[in-house]
């Protein structure tokens, strides 16, 4: 496998008009010859397939959820950035490339970050024309509010309800082309394999979810934008059908899948209250806008927070950094909250929880302001906790949240098999080895809205196409291998139920490759991975048949990845001997607890390739130069 | 807590349904409504049974995938919240639930508590969108809007589509959904171009689609997880008028000489 990341020469600055303008292109008469499988409808998936039928392509989208407009990109929270500088604080396409570089602990490419700062822009100009109704000043202007790991006022915002407001317009956006007849749309329709002809992506096997049917689809291109596989720690902030069930499919067939182990871990989420919990409830980063974190100094302090006096209060992190306080990152604040619950100062009753407290801002601002800004999310905290945060300060824990991993790709956004294009959350490419916040809304937009529709549009004018018709013997095979899977997976009349054996499996990576990695935490997993997985195929239960709606048979698929998937994981986590972003081992610490990065032999993608069952898979490194940016130690003190 | 469940089966959109009864035993009051069912399905699983059929994604109140309605009453009546927000806290030790589909004849049922809903969908393709494609949009604060209004078109926005107007209404009529997204657009300046013309093609559009008439009841604006207010059927009503006043204007412009 060869690794080519395609990045343009030249000055970063002007990489992407260079690019572009090189870039072959489509005429337009010829677009209509093209077929595109778009699978995915968040904000990667519907933002592409919208604008490559506006361009006059043919798209199928596809989506396991009832309607499109339901995609789990519907749930962000807390805003979109853009280098706009409208808060005259600053900001400037260069410092949104430095933050998130730097925010990403110096594991991501910087030509991709740039481009990604450059389209900011017109990200939200677009999203204003769709009718996005962002936040607004009383002078008619639009608002923005901080996120972590910035020292600008750089984020956009709908409420709390941003990515919802971004899906719709999307999902109007696609709405219309699937009126004009260039997208045809998939609702209730789950991929299950990917087809590759003579080594390009040329289709998918499908599974109709209400019906069972399994129907093959061809296309001149494959655009996998099916988000991240945060599921695989069963408990996550994610929507609970997300998987990686998509990218997984891929793999197997040749995509290499780069960074698994950099996986999110978000520090403001309500804290689990018992083994009957599906998911876990994201409280916005936003919220540390206002709110300020603490525990108490004494070990074991069980008095209600509002007894605590201000000078027995730990604000740890304004204490540990005071230049960006409670907005410190969102790998820096998880871990700041593991150690205080690590060392007795927890709270609530597993003393798994810190304070985010909002006295302080209710005083300064006025009830009536707090409500304005975070109302929904008050909303959320009491429905779910019974308790009034007006009143007495949140408890939070950190949680899964989001993957920076995913399937490699080029410059281009295709993976290492031509045709195959990966957008969004699904692609590893523009976060290192930690997001920042509001910054995957940002991501994945720009994937679908403005580098896709020119990528795509070169790679059908650069490379002779195959036009391999549904009959052709790899699709054949591939239904033949979805459908034996399937009826594997049905003759499960073991005793486990597939749940229990996620949330096993969950547990496992939760402790030994969560918030703090080592080598024998990591070897143990992987030793009990195989077991696990053994233990799933012998001694599972699914009921029902394929010829129906059969959620149980949708979930036991997506488990059954997941399985897999978590040695990959664990493998790339032990792999990797050093410390940094999301992904932190024990081993490689400063002194005073801080990430130990080491740039000297671990300043690379590691792109794994699949190398058939029950083999190691391999490793290529793909290096990352820094050309612009001095690499340095991250500092937020 | 013990509760007992009385639940729509139904094994696809042919099959007449009934009503079976399961027990729910050991609940804990922190649990949300939908990890009470999957503790049943579990069991059910476990038995050899098949689960009951049942949608959910976000369980945060938010997708608008979740579709319950609790002893007659859609999301379970509790002031805005959704069915996977709603905790079994506000459930009594002993109590029987009986727990349905949504139940209109727009959203013909696939299996169980599960509906189709693609007539929504349907809905939005016939105008709820600008009609801008990607590229050359002009810069984000090239067109103030005020404050109000964009405030105003937020709350309308704020819909999730789940249906339950819908499900409540008498007349099964998805006013309140269709006159969030007219008025989430047509309070806003990108919105005006299409305005009158959008309300005629998803007026028609859900009138097409089986939806009965309004007859301004206000069950609707009741159930209605994100509290979508029933001033927006009002408002859409009058920008219908309008539109039906000045007559279709894609024929307006193919007369080709009107200004
Ligand atoms: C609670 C929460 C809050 C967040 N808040 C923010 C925020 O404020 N700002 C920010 O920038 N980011 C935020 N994020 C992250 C961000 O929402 C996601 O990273 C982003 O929306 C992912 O978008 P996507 O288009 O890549 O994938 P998704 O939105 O996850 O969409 C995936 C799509 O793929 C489809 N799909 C998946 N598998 C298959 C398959 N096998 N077959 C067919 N279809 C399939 C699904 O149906 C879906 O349509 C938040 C995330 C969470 C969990
Ligand atoms: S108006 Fe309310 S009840 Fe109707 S679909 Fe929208 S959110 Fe649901
Ligand atoms: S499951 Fe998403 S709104 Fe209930």
């Amino acid at each position: 496998m060869k690794l080519e990341s395609r990045i343009p020469s030249g000055p970063l600055a002007q990489k992407w008009d260079r690019h572009r303008f090189e870039s072959k292109l489509v005429n337009p008469a010829n677009k209509r010859k093209f077929d595109v499988i778009v699978v995915g409808s968040g904000l990667a998936g519907a933002s592409a397939a919208a604008s490559l039928g506006e361009l006059g392509y043919q798209v199928k989208c596809f989506c396991f959820q009832d309607s499109p407009r339901r995609a789990h990109s519907i749930a962000a929270q807390g805003g979109i950035n853009a280098a706009k500088n409208y808060q005259n604080d600053g900001d400037s396409v260069q410092r949104l490339f430095y933050d998130t570089i730097k925010g990403g602990d110096f594991r991501a490419r910087e030509a991709n970050v740039y481009r990604l700062a450059q389209v900011s822009a017109n990200i939200i100009d677009q999203c204003v024309a769709q009718g996005v109704p962002f936040a607004r000043e009383y002078g008619g202007l639009l608002a923005n509010r901080s996120f972590g790991g910035t020292q600008v006022s750089r984020t956009f915002y709908a409420r709390g309800q941003t990515g919802q407001q971004l899906l719709l317009g999307a999902y109007q956006a696609l709405a219309r082309q699937i009126a004009a007849g260039s997208v045809k749309m998939y609702p209730r329709t789950e991929m299950l394999e990917l087809v590759v002809v003579e080594g390009q992506a040329k289709g998918i096997v499908t599974r109709n979810l209400v019906t069972g049917e399994i129907l093959s689809h061809a296309a001149d291109a494959v655009v996998l934008a099916t988000g991240g596989y945060g599921n695989v720690f069963f408990l996550s902030t994610n929507a609970k059908g997300c998987n990686v069930t998509a990218l997984w499919r891929a793999y197997r067939r040749g995509a290499a899948f780069a960074n698994p182990c950099y996986t999110q871990i978000h520090p403001t989420c309500i804290p689990v209250s018992g083994d009957h919990q599906s998911k876990l409830t994201l409280m916005s980063e936003s919220l540390r806008n206002d709110g300020r974190v603490w525990v108490p100094k004494k070990k074991g302090d069980t008095r209600a927070p509002r007894d605590i006096p201000e000078e027995e209060r730990d604000y740890y992190l304004e204490r540990k950094y005071p230049s960006y306080g409670n907005l410190a990152p969102r790998d820096i604040s998880s871990r700041a909250a593991k150690e205080a619950c690590d060392a007795g100062r927890g709270v609530g009753s597993s003393g798994l929880g810190v304070y985010l407290d909002f006295a302080d801002s209710i005083q300064r601002l006025g009830e009536d302001k707090i409500r304005e800004r975070y109302g929904n999310l008050f909303d959320m905290y009491e429905k779910i906790t019974g308790e009034n945060a007006y009143r007495t300060p949140m408890r939070i824990y950190p949680a899964v949240h989001y993957a920076m991993g995913g399937l490699w790709v080029d410059y281009n956004l295709m993976s290492n098999l031509p045709g195959l294009f990966v957008l969004g959350e699904a692609n590893f490419s523009d976060h290192g080895a930690n997001r920042l916040g509001a910054s995957a809304l940002m991501q994945g937009l720009a994937d679908g809205y403005f580098v896709l529709p020119y990528t795509i549009g070169h790679y059908f004018a650069s490379t002779r196409q195959l036009k391999p018709a549904t009959s052709h013997p790899e699709f054949k095979k591939a239904e033949e291998e979805a459908r034996s899977r399937l009826a594997r997976l049905l003759s499960g009349k073991g005793k486990r139920t597939v749940l229990s054996l996620h949330r096993e499996l969950g547990k496992l990576l939760w402790e030994k490759c969560g918030m703090a990695r080592s080598e024998a935490g990591l070897k143990e997993a992987l030793r009990i991975i195989p077991g696990l997985r053994e233990e799933f195929w012998q001694n599972h239960l699914v009921p029902g048949n394929n010829e129906s709606f059969n959620q149980a048979l949708e979930y036991a698929g997506r488990v059954a990845d997941f399985m897999e998937f978590a040695e990959l994981l664990c493998a790339d986590a032990l792999h990797r001997n050093e410390s940094c972003g999301g992904h932190f081992r024990v081993e490689y610490q400063t002194e005073d607890g801080e990430a130990r990065r080491d740039d000297e032999n671990f300043s690379y993608v590691a792109a794994w390739e699949y190398q058939g069952e029950g083999r190691a898979p391999l490793l290529h490194k793909e290096p990352l130069t820094f050309e612009e940016l001095k690499l340095a130690t991250r500092s937020y003190k | 807590m013990n509760l007992t469940l009385k639940v729509w089966r139904q094994k696809d959109a042919k099959d007449p349904g009934r009503f079976e009864t399961y027990p729910a035993a050991n609940i804990l009051p922190d649990m949300s409504f939908l990890e009470m069912l999957d503790v049943v399905n579990e069991r059910l699983i476990e038995e050899g049974r098949e689960p009951i059929a049942c949608d959910s994604d976000c369980r945060e109140g938010i997708c608008g995938t979740c579709s319950l309605v609790i002893d007659g009453r859609p999301h379970g009546g509790h002031h805005g919240t959704t069915v996977c927000q709603l905790h079994m806290r506000h459930f009594q030790d002993g109590q029987t639930i009986t727990i349905e589909p949504w139940r209109a004849r727009a959203f013909p049922i696939l299996r169980d508590l599960v509906c189709d809903r693609t007539a929504l969908d349907r809905i939005i393709q016939a105008g709820g969108f600008v009609s801008v494609n990607t590229g050359g949009a002009p810069d984000g604060n090239a067109l103030p809007v005020s404050k109000t209004d964009a405030d105003l078109s937020m709350d309308a926005a704020a819909c999730i589509g789940c249906g339950a107007c819908v499900a409540a209404c008498k007349n099964a009529s998805a006013m309140l959904f269709v006159s969030a997204k007219v008025s989430h657009l047509g309070l806003l300046p990108q919105g005006q171009p299409e305005r009158e013309r959008r309300v005629l093609n998803m007026v028609k559009t859900m009138d097409e689609a089986g939806f009965g008439n309004c007859t301004v009841l206000g069950s609707c604006e009741a159930v209605c997880p994100k509290e979508v207010s029933l001033s927006f059927i009002a408002r859409m009503n009058r920008d219908y008028g309008w539109a039906i006043l000045r007559g279709n204007p894609r024929r307006q412009t193919g007369a080709g000489g009107a200004g």
